[in-house]
């Protein structure tokens, strides 16, 4: 690991303030951060702690949804007992994330911020545009088996890893935050991630120095069904292959409401309107799953090893949408 | 830097760079915590912070001066063993040793979660966990096992688990209260 100044901040401001040079970096549970750090991926110069600012909570926000502190342990956030009655897919796919000694550790912001599992990332000696831009990427003709299919670039083809935002992004969370500047902002998290394009070394719209404070989740309408499916290499304590969050309602034998979203699939947790259009105003049938994965695979592109995602997300999107519609 | 670690206050004149792990291994020669992978994959490393089990190889030391750190080496003595290291001796729950430590560590943390009513994965109703052998399996797989061992491992933690259950539920009806 390389050397870099130790500093922890007291306040939120004093966290902004402190993050004054660009190689500056934040740490709250250190998790992936520290992983980096000891295989030199980052170098930061200076790490503000901002593991014990006062964002440990979960409030109970005004318009009955919730206000999730950006440091509260995501084991923590799973045995919330408002997030196992309103948000169980959000607890789910916590659960099935990492392990219980991580999720101990690992915070809300850190989780929705975590790097690539993309192999060449972690390998200096691998030419990778994400951790040196322009260097080329590895993974396009090498080892790909955990890398994406949709919303790739010829530059990138890296998934985000996390559980807990692909459960966040279908529950339409928003992201809040403390800019160097004092402001505050609010962000879909639909608007949070960036698609690789010619830059996948910028994975979100966050500006340097911004802090991450809140999550906040919109109310849930009563009657809801949710569900996270994550399929992986071993029955606990993998990376997601593939992962659907899906948030259903029914009325009258139809699908009144449908929220899906992916994990494993992309560069960000993604979601697809169309898909949910399709499936909206629809007695549920295996044939209307096919129609809906059609849609979602459109336009995916394997790459050789991972081929076998765009079956298996056909699939997984099927059996989530049985387990939600069927009748109980 | 100052830190509480087995109930006691102990100097260290380290580097910020230096891990929780390599604090107790190297500088305090609190070497019961091992270091596996030291990429927070293996679970060797885990200690209790505060109560709560965390792999030490991946939190540095500077950041935990304010916190209470138990390793194995402050749950028990080979005199008076804690009841989990106990377990693990009487069901043959290892063959190296190597990952020992860590899984009781991680079991004492293990158990509060179930006790604070903590759901997991494989927790058909998340708000009303058991503590049956799925859920032991689930709950403990962060802590990897070289010798495969597993079986053992479980037995032994499923033998507290059963002794902190009906402990819980005397103590209840000593109170007068019914489980
Ligand atoms: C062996 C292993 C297995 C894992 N398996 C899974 C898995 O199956 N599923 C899964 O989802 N995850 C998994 N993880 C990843 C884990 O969930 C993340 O490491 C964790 O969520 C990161 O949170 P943290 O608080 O430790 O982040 P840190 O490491 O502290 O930070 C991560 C990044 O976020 C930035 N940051 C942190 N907080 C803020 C903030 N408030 N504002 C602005 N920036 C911030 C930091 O600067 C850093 O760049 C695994 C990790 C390991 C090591
Ligand atoms: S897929 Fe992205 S992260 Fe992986 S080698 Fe290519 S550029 Fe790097
Ligand atoms: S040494 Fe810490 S998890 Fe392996
Ligand atoms: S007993 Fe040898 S690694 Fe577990």
């Amino acid at each position: 690991m390389r050397s870099f100044h130790y500093e922890r901040a007291a306040t939120p401001e004093a966290a902004v303030r402190n993050f004054d040079t660009a190689d500056a970096r934040f740490i709250a549970g250190g998790t992936n951060l520290l992983d980096l750090m000891k295989l030199q991926v980052e170098t930061p110069g200076k790490l503000v702690d901002i593991s014990r600012l006062d964002f440990a909570g979960v409030e109970d926000a005004e318009d009955g949804g919730l206000l999730i502190g950006a440091l509260v342990p995501n084991s923590d956030l799973a045995a919330d007992p408002r997030v196992v009655a309103r948000y169980e897919v959000l607890a789910r796919a916590l659960l099935a994330g990492a392990s219980g000694q991580l999720r101990n550790k690992a915070t809300t912001g850190g989780n929705l911020l975590q790097r690539t599992r993309c192999y060449y990332f972690y390998d200096l000696h691998s030419p990778c545009n994400k951790r040196e831009p322009g260097s080329g990427c590895s993974a396009i003709g090498g080892e790909n088996r955990i890398l994406a299919v949709l919303g790739t670039s010829e530059n990138c083809i890296a998934t985000h890893p996390s559980d807990m935002a692909v459960a966040m992004r279908a529950l339409d969370a928003t992201v809040v935050t403390l800019k160097r500047d004092g402001d505050r902002r609010r962000i879909a998290l639909a608007d949070f991630y960036r698609l690789p394009g010619d830059t996948p070394q910028i994975e979100t719209v966050l500006e340097s120095g911004e802090l991450i404070t809140h999550v906040a989740l919109p109310p849930v309408r009563e009657g809801s069904r949710q569900a996270y499916r994550k399929v992986r290499d071993r029955a606990s304590y993998a990376f997601a292959l593939v992962s659907v969050a899906g948030v259903v309602r029914m009325e009258d034998g139809s699908i009144a409401e449908a929220r899906l979203a992916f994990g494993g699939l992309g560069p960000m947790p993604w979601r697809d309107v169309a898909v949910e259009q399709a499936l909206v105003g629809q007695p549920p049938s295996p044939a209307l799953f096919e129609r809906a994965a059609d849609i979602l695979l459109a336009d995916a592109q394997g790459q050789g090893t991972n081929d076998f995602k765009i079956p298996l997300a056909r699939r997984t999107l099927a059996a989530t949408l049985r387990d939600l519609t069927e009748a109980r | 830097m100052q830190f509480t670690i087995n109930g006691q206050r102990r100097e260290a004149d380290v580097d910020v760079r230096t891990t929780l792990l390599d604090l107790l291994r190297e500088h305090l020669a609190l070497t019961g915590s091992k270091k596996g992978c030291d990429h927070g994959q293996c679970g060797a490393c885990t200690v209790l912070v505060n109560g709560r089990r965390i792999n030490s190889c991946l939190t540095l030391a500077v950041m935990h001066q304010d916190d209470e750190i138990t390793t194995i080496e402050g749950l028990g003595s080979p005199e008076r063993l804690h009841s989990l290291q106990a377990a693990f001796v009487a069901h043959d729950g290892y063959q190296c040793g190597y990952c020992t430590p860590g899984q009781i560590c991680s079991a004492v943390g293990m158990l509060g979660e179930v006790a604070a009513g903590w759901g997991s994965h494989v927790s058909a109703d998340l708000s009303s966990p058991g503590l049956n052998t799925d859920e032991i399996a689930e709950r403990m797989s962060g802590n990897l096992c070289r010798c495969a061992a597993y079986p053992n491992i479980r037995a032994a933690i499923a033998e507290v688990g059963a002794d902190h259950a009906s402990a819980a539920a005397t103590s209840a009806r000593r109170e007068g209260v019914s489980a």
